[in-house]
């Protein structure tokens, strides 16, 4: 039998903490107790994190928003603040999981895990997310980008806890796009994802563009040469199909039992030309 | 560990182990076996509960985070001699056939029409998106869940 802690402050969290190093601790609870119940993982006690409520919830703070750790995925699709400036984001929450898994999972829990997979996890790269990691008498700034690792693997020192994530507001992007291929609908594993922010002018022109891709390599994979490419060019078939082409070199997939390298591979360039159909419609 | 939460309604206290799944707590602590167990996983919503009125998966919790909880099973929705006009539906509209998923439909069909009175067709498949059935094909499911919004108050749609 294990313990399980559940503390309401962060005083209380970081006592358990000391007392009991070895604990493991969790938000929704989704990825680890599939991983208990498989002997995946064996965990001496608990630590429940749902009930810190100063981990909990959206700061708008000017150019930068801040989010709690423990804010769960259906809690920030309904918030405004959210809603307003990080459509990609939102995209992305919609096709996690299922209804009950958005109520319990987390965006912190989303960026621990480390998936490949993680389907927040490509938004939250391209809109600079920096994750607060706090020990009890200390606290620092990491980018996502530096924070993961590889599959599972973060740079989380013992005694660290994950309390939030900082988001830079990018008004100049008009366009956000998301989208995840899976086996089905809802409750998928994506076999591959793709998020892109781009400002286009009243030209057609694409002034920027940034695209980030999740399943598609052990961490999300950026490609800067695509974005380069496009920087300045019109926002036509033959420029994205260039990219596209940029995309399969970029991207560092593996076959598993979702689906073949070669088939993600060539999934991830075609995810780019979707772009051009996004255009006539007001998104 | 003595746990004290709201159950179906009634203030209950159980004294089990911290770590016991809420699953195992309600069917063989409780006896409640109306919740399922299919994939034990977080995948196919067999185990859907509510607390505190959102839909949860009992399989993915354990016993200590129910302390203060208000908790509803399917043994809560209507009674023997008075079903739920979900319920109703679901057996008007054929969409029982080997009952596993049904607990879980019904729990988060009552989740939806809390928020969303009048559901379309499209809004009811996403609002049941995390329950898993095998039988049906779901047609039937949504042909009872749009129903039951209008018997219970919502539009037509």
């Amino acid at each position: 039998m294990r313990n399980v802690f559940i503390p309401e402050t962060q005083k209380d969290l970081f006592d358990i903490i000391a007392d009991k190093p070895e604990a493991f601790l969790f938000a929704g609870g989704t990825d680890l107790f599939v991983k208990l119940r498989s002997g995946l993982v064996d965990a001496a006690d608990l630590v429940s994190l749902e009930r810190i409520n100063d981990l909990k919830g959206v700061e708008d703070n000017g150019d930068e928003v801040f989010i709690g750790a423990c804010t769960t995925h259906s809690a920030l699709l309904a918030d405004s603040v959210i809603k307003k400036h990080f459509p990609v984001l939102v995209k992305s929450l919609m096709v996690l999981g299922s209804p009950q898994i958005r109520n319990m999972g987390t965006i912190g829990g989303n960026i621990i895990t480390a998936s490949p997979a993680g389907d927040a996890l490509p938004p939250l790269y391209l809109l600079g997310a920096e994750v607060e990691l706090k020990k009890k008498y200390s606290s620092r700034l990491v980018s996502i980008k530096d924070f993961i690792k590889g599959p599972g693997e973060t740079d989380l020192a013992p005694g660290e806890v994950l309390t939030g994530v900082r988001l830079r507001k990018y008004p100049e992007y008009n366009l956000h796009h998301y989208e995840k291929v899976g086996q089905r609908n809802s409750l998928a594993i994506s076999i591959v994802s793709f998020a892109a922010v781009l400002n286009i002018n009243d030209a057609g022109i694409i002034a920027r563009a940034r695209f980030a891709w999740g399943s598609a390599g052990p961490t999300v994979i950026t490609c800067e040469d695509a974005e380069d490419f496009l920087a300045g060019r019109p926002l036509s078939r033959e420029s994205l199909e260039h990219a596209a082409y940029l995309a399969r070199k970029a991207v560092t997939p593996i076959d598993d039992v979702r689906a073949s390298a070669e088939y993600r591979r060539q999934v991830s360039g075609n995810l780019i030309l979707r772009i051009e159909g996004l255009l006539n419609r007001s998104e | 560990m003595k746990i004290s939460f709201i159950l179906n309604g009634n203030d209950t206290c159980i004294d089990v182990a911290p770590d016991k799944r809420v699953i195992d707590v309600l069917r063989e602590d409780l006896g409640l076996t109306g919740t399922k167990e299919a994939c034990g996983s977080g995948e196919c919503g067999a185990c859907t509960v509510l607390s505190d009125g959102e839909t949860r998966l009992s399989c993915l919790m354990v016993a200590a985070q129910l302390q203060g909880k208000n908790l509803v099973t399917i043994e809560g929705i209507g009674s023997e001699n008075a079903l739920h006009p979900i319920q109703e539906a679901f057996i008007e509209h054929g969409a029982v056939q080997c009952g596993f998923c049904t607990p879980g439909m019904v729990l988060s069909t009552l989740a939806l029409l809390k928020t969303n009175p009048s559901p379309s067709r499209e809004e009811i498949r996403e609002g049941i998106s995390g329950n898993l059935c095998r039988c049906t094909g779901y047609q039937k499911i949504v042909d009872a869940i749009s129903a039951a919004a209008v018997r219970m108050g919502g539009q037509d749609k």
